[in-house]
């Protein structure tokens, strides 16, 4: 456990692969919630607190569960059963304990259960920081804390994508690439600005 | 054994979680008062924001709360406002009806002073020397109340002027703010005449770049049986206290800016 570590985490994460605009997951509500700032800053922090809670669960079942008994290869399987049964419980919760935050996080927090980027990086942390089924030390606050900075990298590419979306209404689109479409081509071109920070392979 | 360790402890594990969700769901669970469901399903469903509450499901935590009353929802119809005061045990007052009436009939009659070429809406429009038309009191007609109308009851008619259909106009009141001339007024529904101008131009001014707007003759000041219109610096205002929809000022008015509906 060192702090280059720390920061090569939050780095690589927060700009270099960050998850949607690099790895391309988690797009449907890249693109469908991201018109206007609030609703996308809502679906950014429910995204970060899910994705931060499921590295932990995750590693959890996969260090005490799935690698002493061998069954690596389902990991997929469980993984996805323990997000979903984790994020109702959750909204349970919310709804009982704090009315308010649950108008806030509305119908976002159930949407997650089924957003690829949780999955994504509950496979990213095993494959990153077990080695042959051993975690490497200091494995569990790599992958927590991978877990957060996932969550702020996707809140960037949130905001930014609702930051020119909201600009985009006062502009004189053509009705044929109104929206969805000019969204997409936004999307792209923000993929390979990004991608300037990992630099072109070919 | 091979097959037998991941079956069983995925059923398990499914079985645990299920269980776990299912206790939850019994004592997590949120009494909700069941009129809030039933107020919610009578309201217009608009989300108009004129009552000034965050959509009809705030509303109708609103009013089951007493915070606000029923009358602050100008949409709905008087039957429903009954229903949901029934719901409560409160009695609504009776409410007259309005329509919201546009005070301009210029539209394409009226030329341009400039060619306009920015932002199609009137209020980015009226930023612009007061818009692009030569009366600078008339309807821009980029048609802001058109795409601001919850219910669909204002269209751009052929003549470039909104047309207000009076079987869905609800009254919320939202075109008459968002118009950057303020071109609209909520009328009662029985009254049937209206002033089409908003014009405080001089007759002569307002003759030379309209063909439809109020010259201030006075003709319908003389006509009128129950002394209910009056010019006003330069404009025909009706005071709808006394109005009785007769009609002789309409037929009287010379510029035809005095309109039935």
């Amino acid at each position: 456990m060192n702090s280059a570590q720390f920061l090569a985490i939050l780095i690589s994460n927060v700009f270099i692969y960050i998850v949607i605009l690099s790895r391309f997951l988690g797009l449907c509500p890249f693109i469908a919630i991201s018109k206007e700032t609030k609703p996308a800053l809502a679906m950014s922090f429910a995204v970060t607190f899910v994705i931060t809670a499921s590295s932990i669960i995750t590693w959890v079942i996969y260090r005490f569960m799935l690698a002493p008994l061998g069954m690596t290869y389902l990991r997929t399987v469980y993984f996805i059963l323990v997000i979903a049964a984790f994020v109702q419980l959750v909204e349970m919760v919310i709804k009982k304990i704090s009315p308010a935050t649950y108008r806030f996080f509305g119908i976002y927090l159930p949407l997650i259960t089924t957003n690829c980027a949780v999955l994504g990086v509950a496979v990213l942390n095993i494959d990153m920081f077990f080695v042959n089924d051993k975690a490497v030390p200091g494995s569990f606050s790599y992958s927590v804390f991978q877990g957060i900075s996932v969550g702020l990298g996707y809140t960037l590419a949130m905001l930014l994508m609702s930051a020119i979306r909201e600009r985009l209404d006062f502009c004189n689109v053509p009705k044929c690439l109104k929206d969805f479409p000019l969204a997409f081509i936004i999307a792209s071109i923000m993929s390979l600005s990004f991608m300037g920070f990992n630099g072109f392979r070919f | 054994m091979f097959i037998l360790i991941p079956v069983l402890t995925l059923g398990l594990l499914g079985l645990l979680f299920g269980v776990i969700l299912a206790i939850a769901s019994k004592k997590l669970k949120v009494q909700t008062d069941p009129r809030l469901e039933k107020i919610h399903g009578l309201l217009p469903g608009a989300n108009c924001g004129a009552c000034g509450g965050a959509g009809c499901f705030g509303f109708a935590e609103d009013i089951l709360s007493g915070k606000r009353s029923i009358d602050a929802c100008k949409v709905s119809e008087e039957a429903v406002r009954e229903q949901i005061a029934r719901l409560l045990g409160q009695t609504v007052e009776k409410k007259v009806k309005s329509i919201a009436a546009l005070h301009c009939y210029g539209g394409k009659k009226v030329g341009d002073k400039f060619l306009y070429e920015g932002i199609k809406t009137c209020v980015a429009a009226n930023l612009v020397l007061g818009g692009q038309k030569n009366c600078r009191f008339g309807c821009l007609g980029f048609g802001d109340c058109v795409r601001v109308c919850p219910f669909d009851a204002i269209s751009m008619s052929e003549e470039g002027i909104p047309a207000v259909d009076e079987s869905k106009c609800k009254a919320c009141n939202k075109c008459v703010l968002i118009c950057p001339k303020k071109l609209f007024s909520l009328v009662p529904q029985k009254n049937r005449v209206y002033v089409a101008c908003s014009s405080h131009d001089t007759g002569k001014d307002t003759r030379s770049v309209c063909a439809v707007g109020c010259i201030a003759c006075r003709k319908c000041e003389q006509v009128c049986p129950v002394d209910a219109i009056h010019v006003i610096d330069n404009l025909a205002v009706i005071d709808y206290n006394k109005c009785t929809s007769c009609g002789d000022c309409v037929l009287v008015c010379p510029m035809k800016t005095i309109r039935k509906r």
